[in-house]
């Protein structure tokens, strides 16, 4: 045994950081207080404050004649949402979000389940870089890759061609709204390339909520005389969706608020972020773009509480 | 008649572990059967075998006289209560003791009403609308216990239900969990390292040890007549006496037996086996007595009134042959 000639007390660490490890033992708020200041600063201040200066717009209106902002409490802008041209926009927004939403859940789901039940070590390896490697690579350069896809003399179509599908492809394109002259400048081809830049978000946080769902409540639900199929619907699936309601946020989310997707691939009718582009930037009209983007906010309020309301998160 | 289990040379392997060799066991219906052993012995290895979380390597099982390989946990009328409880966190109590009976499309009311008797059976009537998180440890093994009987499965397996429970709480238990079983009925398996809590509940009791089973028998066979060195250590507080010690006595060469209560302390003078006092407690009604003689160590209780030997004293050592058991195994 190593006998050390010490006493009871071992004596100060010297040096600054022995000083600061003992004033933070002493005062613990202190240490609290240090390290929340930063990112309360910038969540409350930065981000916070802009979200609120741009509700404060929103309540604004625009002098049609001058173009200036008038700065005076107003509900006219909100009420210039429910016009048939902008609200068209926010239903079609939000149709167009709920529908990859949907997608990428039906997509996500077998793949998370395989990653999180199934792949062991080097596999979920695999699997993450799979997942993370198109995040890697620049946004732009995905989108613009899709368009060369789906353009007329694209990849897609020569397939279709090579397998004498054309006909049918034709036949989709002419269905009105969701088809266009091409995929490219489609609905369809929109939604095909959120889906696609989107999926990551859906599908690692249901991993990790299906990672966590414990092996011996599957093997209780088993032995307690429920099919494998029964025990996916009864156990893992309830437990699971509190990872598809976070993975939806994100991908709901996103999709209400991009407009550089629909500007690159789509039809030339707006989604929410576009207008807010266009009515900051070349219409001038920063409380109508400030209005838009309240929508968002409010959807998802309203998103969050009907998911509560459903019991999404039950299994918390 | 047949056995509500049984095990014919049923092993267990992973890769080179064996976690269960060439098992042998029959339990009769309506039994409380306890299995015993140190940790990593294979107790719920051969639980979940039964149940049917695990496939045999080897060997065959047959449960109410049907063969059970290649039967999934799901087809399998046997109920397991988990060391941990796995009650759903997403259900409130009423519904994850009316599971089974959701998953037999009982309708509403009706199993409704089967999870609040069996609640009412573990004295938790009323907790229904909780959730598993807002009970105690004890209330979760209850609701454990409710869920598993719920639908009076043939046999029920426990894995060390009690671990996680206090002294007294542990106590109260195993006496509901003994009168459970009489009214129930239900063959009762039960995993535990609690060589006390085997030997005070069970009907009868196998111990393991590295895989196998050492010895299968009624406690008191268990603890009167061990028959290794390893079942005599394992379960209790018998002396282990070496093979140069028995052949003194019984002229026999084989590890044997005794049981503390069965030495007598007498004077030292003229007694034709003594022994020097290594240690002494005081246990209330009896003193527990550490003894030294002929080259091994012994320990004796007997009654505190009228003895009065200290450490170090020379005592006589008194006991029936008969009182020695001898082993039959090795080991
Ligand atoms: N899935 C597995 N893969 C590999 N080895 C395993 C597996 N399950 C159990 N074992 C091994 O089998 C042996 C028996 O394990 P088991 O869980 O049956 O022990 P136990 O008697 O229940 O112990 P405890 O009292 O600690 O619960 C152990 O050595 C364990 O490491
Ligand atoms: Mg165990």
């Amino acid at each position: 045994m190593i006998v050390l000639d010490t006493g009871a007390i071992l004596p100060r660490r010297g040096g600054i950081f022995g000083a600061l490890s003992d004033a933070f033992w002493r005062h613990p708020k202190l240490l609290v207080f240090l390290m929340l200041t930063p990112p309360v600063l910038w969540f409350g201040i930065i981000y916070l404050g802009s979200l609120l200066a741009l509700l404060l717009q929103s309540f604004y209106s625009l002098d049609e004649f001058s173009g200036l902002v008038v700065p005076e409490f107003t509900l006219s802008t909100y009420a210039q949402l429910f016009r048939p041209s902008n609200f068209d926009i926010i239903v079609r927004t939000v149709l167009m979000a709920a529908a990859v939403t949907l997608a990428s859940g039906i997509v996500a789901f077998p793949i998370a389940y395989m990653a999180a039940r199934y792949a062991k070590g080097k596999w979920k390896a695999l699997f993450y870089l799979g997942v993370m490697l198109p995040l890697w690579s620049s946004y732009l350069v995905k989108v613009y890759a899709w368009k060369l896809i789906l353009a007329k003399e694209g990849i897609l179509n020569w397939v279709f061609e090579s397998l004498r599908l054309t006909p049918l492809l034709d036949a989709f394109l002419s269905i009105p709204v969701i088809g266009g002259n091409s995929l490219s400048v489609s609905y369809t081809g929109t939604f095909l390339v959120f889906l696609y830049i989107w999926l990551p978000y859906m599908i690692l946080p249901t991993q990790a909520a299906l990672e966590r769902v414990p092996v011996n409540l599957i093997d209780a639900s088993g032995d307690l005389g429920a099919t494998p199929f029964q025990t996916f619907w009864h156990v893992i699936f309830p437990l699971a969706l509190p990872g598809l309601v976070a993975g939806s946020i994100f991908t709901f989310s996103l999709t209400l608020g991009d407009y550089i997707i629909p500007n690159i691939v789509g039809s030339s009718r707006q989604i929410i972020g576009q207008a807010v582009y266009a009515q900051q930037g070349s219409a001038g009209n920063i409380p109508l773009a400030a209005a838009f983007t309240v929508v968002p906010i409010v959807i998802m309020g309203l998103y969050l509480w009907m998911a509560k309301r459903l019991g999404a998160f039950d299994a918390l | 008649m047949t056995s509500a289990v049984s095990l014919q040379q049923v092993s267990r392997h992973f890769g080179p572990i064996r976690a269960m060799d060439a098992v042998d066991l029959e339990i009769a219906p309506g039994e409380f059967f306890a299995m015993l052993g140190p940790s990593g012995s294979g107790k719920t290895t051969c639980l979940r075998v039964i149940a049917g979380f695990e496939q045999p390597t080897a060997g065959h099982i047959e449960i109410f006289g049907e063969t059970a390989e290649g039967v999934p946990p799901y087809r399998r009328n046997v109920n397991t209560v988990f060391q941990d409880y796995a009650l759903f966190p997403h259900l409130n109590v009423l519904d994850n003791v009316a599971y089974s009976l959701m998953l037999r499309k009982v309708d509403k009311a009706e199993r409704h009403r089967q999870a609040e008797d069996a609640l009412a059976m573990v004295k938790l009537s009323g907790y229904g609308a909780r959730r598993p998180g807002q009970l105690s440890g004890g209330q979760r093994q209850r609701v454990a216990l409710a869920r598993a009987i719920v639908n009076r499965p043939k046999v029920l397996l426990l894995d060390e239900p009690l671990g996680a429970l206090d002294l007294k709480l542990r106590e109260s238990m195993q006496e509901e969990l003994k009168s459970l079983q009489r009214s129930l009925g239900i063959t009762f398996i039960f995993v535990t390292h609690d060589q006390g809590e085997a030997l005070s509940m069970a009907d009868r009791v196998a111990v393991f040890s590295d895989g196998k089973v050492m010895q299968v028998g009624t406690p008191e066979e268990i603890y009167n007549r061990p028959n290794s060195r390893f079942v005599a250590d394992f379960v209790g507080s018998s002396n282990l006496l070496p093979p140069d010690f028995t052949a003194t006595i019984t002229g026999q060469r084989a590890w044997a037996s005794l049981r503390p209560e069965a030495i007598h302390i007498t004077p030292s003078d003229g007694a034709a086996m003594q022994g020097r006092v290594t240690a002494r407690s005081f246990m209330g009604s009896t003193v527990r007595l550490g003894l030294y003689v002929n080259g091994a160590s012994l320990h004796a209780v007997v009654p505190a009134s009228g003895n009065s030997a200290n450490v170090d004293d020379m005592v006589g050592v008194l006991f029936a042959p008969e009182a020695l058991h001898l082993m039959e195994r090795e080991t």
